[in-house]
């Protein structure tokens, strides 16, 4: 049983009630069309005003559809070619990040990214891609590699955060996510980001000091999860709904705030109802940037990323009479 | 039944911390062991409990007062000072209040002194002024002093005192853990020292960039330094933390610090480490 949200039910229903109706013409051999068209009419309608019409939770709930696609569903069709690379060399091997090298449009590249499962099983094997140490580590060693060789790279958001516990505390969650910051924003190498689902907090942002960050448009990306600011601000997290009204963490609300570059189209009513047309529309968003990325000069390139980086904030200059 | 409530009755005990009639800041009492301190004393102690070593938490001014030589500090970028970008709930009465509370405009103050006549660029957090959070101004004042260090190629020390990301200023927050981490790079490209210096408490986004990017970190004994605060560990992985857990000396003994150093000797320390780092010799 495919998840169905309550705003998405009026939808649902409609287009089940369609269903009926043509099976039902079938079997009577009945010509229901013009019917069927005002109804097909209705639900298109519909869809455009629930779609186009997304709170800021609506969207989060989207962004952590279950069956949206992810970080491997992409890769399968974008990057041929693909190997798999593991471990950080240091500790172990951590499935909530995968990475490796292929070929996108027949130029290698180095891919990394977060991976949730797609079914409870894979999740605990990922754990919900919320990465430890060695998780960054990894991605860490696979970014230095692809600097090496001079490839560019790719990288795939989608996580609530940062692994909370002991061992990642005890093997340095945060000297990792500080090291992978720190480094990304040197490399000599384009990098793009794709925010493909939910990006949360610093666990996210371990992977996105790119050139370009794009999102696709119900993707989300926010300082902390709702869940965890609302528990921060108002000491409860079941108000996460509130907290992602005000935490401007939509596609639309990073490119006005100048952190996303981009916003990549999906198929109406999310990535999830449609994958085929969502990975379309993502590999030519890619191909595009990486034209425009690869076309710059290496110390360009670099400028531009430090400016990108150092213009974010926003703040006042009062007058020096003291506070 | 009845026996019990008259037994109940007559052991009733009387708390031991029953508040006492202090007057207003002429003693204090220690957190950790409750201690109950002369205040003049305590000053006088680097704010270190004289029982117990406890450090309590510095005021910026407190700070750089024991930590800079006299009269050396010069602040930059003192004008700063935030704004609302989301419009987030209440934001704006919090910033009005905490301005109040601790007369500083912002979370960190940035500058210039000396330590033991070494020249050096400081940044100091304030963990009284919304628990030292990053926003935007707190990364824009941290950004701006590491790229005055690197273009007259002065050391740079910055004690860090913060809960982590400011969550009213939301990805304006997030994205200063990339500006400040991607300044101290190219502070350190340049081949210059980034002493960080980790003080109660230093997590979150603030310990997941600069603050864990030094070439050599210190740490106060007994500072609360990690990624995800304890109490959500707690409640994420239901059951207690071990004793010590996240304190400095763990950090030390997980190889995450260099020294842990208790503050009385703080200044003399980074006094010889600067020595160590000034070129072409005495």
């Amino acid at each position: 049983m495919p998840t169905v949200f309550d705003f998405e039910r009026p939808v649902i229903e409609l287009e089940s009630k369609i269903a009926e109706l043509k099976s039902f013409a079938n079997e009577k051999g009945l010509s229901l069309e013009t019917e069927i068209g005002t109804l097909e009419q209705r639900a298109s309608e519909l869809k455009q005003f629930i779609y186009g019409n997304l709170t800021p939770w609506q969207k989060v709930l989207i962004a952590r559809h279950p069956e949206r696609p992810g970080s491997l569903e992409y890769i399968e069709v974008m990057i041929t070619d693909f190997e798999e690379l593991c471990g950080d060399r240091l500790y172990g091997d951590d499935a909530a990040i995968v990475g490796g090298i292929g070929r996108f449009e027949g130029r290698p590249v180095t891919v990394v990214g977060h991976r949730k499962g797609r079914d409870t099983k894979e999740n605990l094997a990922r754990n919900f891609g919320m990465a430890h140490p060695e998780g960054y580590r990894k991605a860490l060693r696979l970014m230095k590699q692809a600097e090496k060789f001079d490839r560019p790279l790719i990288c795939f958001i989608d996580t609530p955060g940062a692994h909370c516990g002991l061992g990642a505390e005890q093997r340095g969650q945060a000297e990792a996510i500080a090291k992978n910051i720190m480094v990304m924003s040197a490399l000599k190498i384009p990098i793009i980001v794709l925010v493909i689902g939910e990006g949360g907090s610093g666990g996210a942002l371990a992977l996105s000091v790119g050139d370009r960050i794009l999102m696709q448009e119900h993707s989300v990306f926010s300082v902390s999860s709702p869940e965890a600011c609302a528990s921060i601000i108002w000491k409860d997290s079941a108000r996460a709904r509130d907290a992602a009204e005000v935490l401007k963490l939509t596609a639309h609300d990073l490119l006005g705030l100048k952190i996303a570059d981009d916003i990549i189209s999906e198929p109406l009513g999310g990535a999830h109802r449609d994958k085929e047309e969502a990975t379309t529309l993502l590999i030519s968003a890619v191909s595009r940037t990486m034209a425009e990325l690869t076309a710059m000069g290496r110390d360009q390139l670099l400028d531009a990323r430090y400016q990108k980086f150092r213009k974010i904030g926003v703040h006042l200059v009062s007058d020096s009479s003291g506070a | 039944m009845v026996f019990d409530f008259f037994k109940k009755a007559k052991y009733f005990t009387v708390k031991q911390d029953v508040k006492r009639d202090i007057p207003e800041g002429l003693w204090v009492k220690c957190d950790l062991c409750n201690e109950i301190l002369f205040t003049k004393d305590l000053e006088r102690n680097h704010k270190v409990c004289q029982k117990c070593g406890h450090h309590f938490r510095l005021t910026v001014e407190e700070r750089l007062h024991i930590t800079l030589d006299p009269d050396s500090f010069s602040e930059y970028d003192a004008e700063l000072e935030s704004s609302n970008p989301l419009d987030f709930p209440e934001y704006s009465g919090r910033l009005a209040t905490a301005q109040e509370q601790t007369g500083l405009r912002e979370a960190v103050i940035t500058g210039e002194g000396s330590i033991g006549g070494h020249r050096v660029v400081v940044a100091v957090m304030d963990s009284h002024f919304i628990m030292g959070s990053m926003g935007s101004v707190v990364g824009e004042k941290i950004t701006r002093a590491v790229e005055f260090a690197q273009e007259n190629r002065l050391p740079l020390i910055v004690f860090c005192a913060s809960g982590g990301a400011r969550m009213q200023e939301g990805m304006l927050s997030l994205l200063q853990m990339a500006k400040t981490s991607m300044s101290v790079g190219r502070h350190s490209e340049a081949g210059l020292l980034y002493i960080s210096v980790l003080t109660d408490p230093t997590m979150g986004g603030v310990s997941a960039s600069f603050a864990l990017l030094g070439d050599i970190i210190l740490a106060e004994p007994g500072a609360l330094i990690g990624f995800a605060g304890p109490r959500v560990i707690e409640q994420t992985i239901r059951q207690k933390l071990p004793e010590g857990f996240q304190r400095a000396e763990f950090l030390l003994e997980k190889g995450f610090v260099d020294r842990v150093v208790p503050r009385p000797q703080m200044a003399g320390t980074l006094a010889g480490l600067l020595s160590l780092h000034e070129r072409g010799g005495v």
